[in-house]
């Protein structure tokens, strides 16, 4: 009999060479798990898409604000005039977005779409169970998923902010900032941790949800809620409640104002926005309204990175807080779950 | 004997339902042992809480002296475990999947390969390594997910409903290679199912799981000589025309003091003996001038034995029912599928 052969080679080849083992020391599991799950998703159709349509969107923005450069560099009552690679990412005109605000849009349909079946899908497939029958540490499978889409995402957005710089030198001849540089990195990190909080939010609907299907509709669904319905309901609360603006103060209007504006951070895009546009436009200095007062005595001049960094921090740090609540309560319910086929 | 595995007073209950009830079970290195029961019995519980997957509410479950709950990891190390409906990534080629789940089990690089080829031989499959798993048919899968459990150079390989949805020469060809494994390799061998015929073809030992209760274990034979003693063999003798009753000779059948109960029935006489004497009583008939043209040896299988412990089990449970469902059973009358 064949097999029986085979059999008994294979209990040769248990007992033999042992050091063969020692030398090449394994991938820990993990990273097997994280470079498995990367190369899943480079050969997905859905990753392709994306991809393309990102691409093309950059490409779009970018080419649209070329256009636009000289006319945005040459507006010398404009304070950024100085910042060409920042007029790159923000400059257009009426005809197209740019590129950060097609990111607040398209960032969470990437992080949605890359994390939506994360692991419904293994265990609809039975593929669940195999993995935790084998030596891993349960949390691993959670973060390499998480980690290997954000890997992916971070090439993504690095890559194209680098072709952007390089096409930028190639086409202008102008030298770059190490502000510029700094801004625009934080920019690519910012909105990473953006597509992250969107990745986190999905990977935790498809823990928590069965059916790949339900946890994408309901991922999409707080996506529109908070982009689209958010604001309109804010909108409706403020008018309805909130006194006549006419028989207030100017400070109680502004502390309202105030209020609003913390209701509205509430949404992740909010957020995203706010920190994007400090960060690419180096004159904002106040995300809020600003009274008289404060504006006297101050020149209209570009902030330093460090300061622009200081207005956002509130943004990026709610941003990280959102990503690791949802993360930790998806960790929750995955290391309590009982997994059946 | 040493107990590779070894649960002790193991309990999970969902919510009010008892799964598994206060199981304690011993099995010994290189035994293949078979979880017999029917569906919802509380086997892949049982499976799930010796892997670590599931928290007993009681007991603990021990492997190779390592507790399963505390320390899954380093159990999980020495067993392999195939699921009733394994599952494999269909977007990649069966070598591809076997060659993941020995990265994940921490083979070294070059080793990982030629293992996963081997595996891929020894179960059978080498002609369809590169072929991707969405075209394997269940058969396929299932030797696939031996290859799966052998990667890792297991201790003990648990298998939950193997035989589930495969053709007859497919559990043939299936059991042999268990049995291989388990003789060749020294492996220990944990099979649950509620199929009888299969188990008894490879089992060294069956323990029969029935409501999160192990009714009875032991061997086979162990297990019907404890069922039916009163009876032990049974041998039917049909004959060419019916006898005169009583047997003229049935003194000298008596005489040999292994008989315990003898009945004439028409044509057939039915004896009921504490050992096998069949051969013994064709040749009794034939000398006193018997026609003898039927012989039935009764054997019990593991069909009988499950039968009857099913069938204990559900008059039981019917008992129950009535007493405390009484008035419920007067309004819907419902009736137990048996």
């Amino acid at each position: 009999m064949k097999s029986q052969m085979v059999l008994s080679k294979s209990l040769f080849s248990k007992s033999g060479n042992p050091g063969k083992a020692v030398q090449h020391k394994a991938k820990s599991a993990f990273w097997v798990m994280v470079s498995k799950e990367m190369a899943d998703h480079i050969h997905s159709w859905r990753f392709i898409v994306l991809f393309v349509l990102i691409v093309l969107t950059f490409f779009a923005s970018m080419y649209v604000s070329l256009g636009n450069l000289k006319q945005a560099v040459g507006n010398t009552s404009d304070p950024d005039h100085i910042f060409l690679y920042l007029k790159l990412l923000t400059a257009t005109e009426n005809s197209m977005p740019p590129f950060h605000v097609f990111v607040s849009f398209l960032g969470p349909l990437l992080g949605i779409s890359l994390g939506f079946d994360a692991v419904n899908s293994e265990k609809n497939n039975g593929t669940l169970i195999r993995l935790m029958a084998q030596p891993v540490y349960r949390d691993n499978l959670l973060l390499s998923k998480f980690v290997s889409t954000l890997i992916l995402v971070s090439v993504l957005f690095i890559s194209l902010v680098l072709l952007m710089t390089g096409g930028g030198l190639l086409i202008t001849g102008v030298r770059m900032e190490p502000q510029e540089l700094l801004r625009i990195m934080a920019f690519v990190g910012i909105s990473i941790l953006y597509v992250g909080f969107w990745l986190s939010l999905s990977i935790l609907l498809s823990i928590g949800l069965r059916q790949a299907a339900t946890s994408a509709l309901t991922a999409i669904g707080i996506w529109l809620f908070f982009t689209v319905f958010y604001q309109i309901l804010i909108n409706l609360v403020v008018r309805a409640v909130l006194p006549d603006p006419d028989f207030l103060s100017a400070e109680q209007i502004a502390a309202y104002n105030e209020l609003i504006l913390t209701l509205l951070r509430v949404s992740p895009s909010q957020l995203y926005t706010d920190a994007t546009t400090t960060l690419l436009m180096p004159s904002v200095r106040s995300l809020g309204p600003v009274t008289m007062e404060q504006m006297a005595g101050a020149i209209p001049a570009p902030l330093p990175f460090k300061e622009s960094l200081m207005i956002v921090w509130p943004q990026v740090s709610g941003l990280v807080a959102s990503t690791v609540v949802c993360f930790a309560l998806g960790y929750y319910i995955f290391m309590r779950r009982e997994i059946r086929s | 004997m040493d107990p590779i595995i070894q649960l002790k007073g193991l309990t999970k209950c969902y919510g009010a339902l008892k799964a598994v009830d206060d199981l304690s079970l011993d099995i010994a290195k290189g035994e293949v042992f078979g979880l017999l029961g029917p569906n919802g019995a509380g086997k892949t519980t049982t499976i799930l809480m010796m892997l670590g997957l599931s928290e007993p509410t009681a007991g603990s479950a021990w492997v190779s002296g390592i507790n399963a709950t505390s320390r899954p990891i380093e159990v999980k190390r020495k067993v392999g475990y195939m699921p009733d409906s394994v599952g494999f990534y269909d977007s990649m080629t069966a070598f591809e999947n076997l060659l993941y789940l020995g990265r994940l089990n921490g083979l070294p690089e070059p080793e990982v390969r030629s293992r996963a080829a081997e595996m891929m031989e020894v179960v059978g499959l080498s002609a369809h390594m590169h072929q991707k798993t969405a075209t394997y048919s269940r058969g396929m899968k299932q030797r696939l997910g031996v290859a799966d459990v052998l990667i890792k150079k297991p201790e003990v390989i648990i298998l939950d409903e193997p035989t589930l949805g495969i053709d007859p020469s497919g559990v043939k060809e299936f059991l042999h290679l268990i049995k291989e494994l388990s003789v060749g390799q020294g492996l220990t061998v944990l099979l649950s199912s509620h199929h009888l015929h299969h188990v008894q073809q490879v089992c060294d030992r069956v323990g029969i799981f029935v409501k999160g209760k192990l009714l009875a274990e032991g061997s086979i034979n162990a297990l019907s000589g404890n069922l039916f003693n009163k009876d032990g063999y049974t041998t039917a003798i049909t004959l060419g025309n019916a006898p005169a009753q009583p047997l003229p000779f049935e003194e000298e059948l008596l005489a040999w003091g292994v008989i315990n109960k003898m009945e004439v029935a028409g044509d057939t006489i039915h004896f009921s003996s504490s050992s096998d004497i069949s051969a013994r009583l064709v040749k009794v008939f034939v000398e006193k001038g018997f026609e003898v043209i039927g012989v039935q040896r009764k054997e019990y299988g593991l069909e009988d034995i499950y039968q009857k412990y099913f069938e204990n089990n559900s008059t039981e449970a019917t008992a129950n029912e009535k007493s405390d469902g009484f008035i419920k059973k007067s309004f819907f009358k419902k009736r137990k599928p048996r």
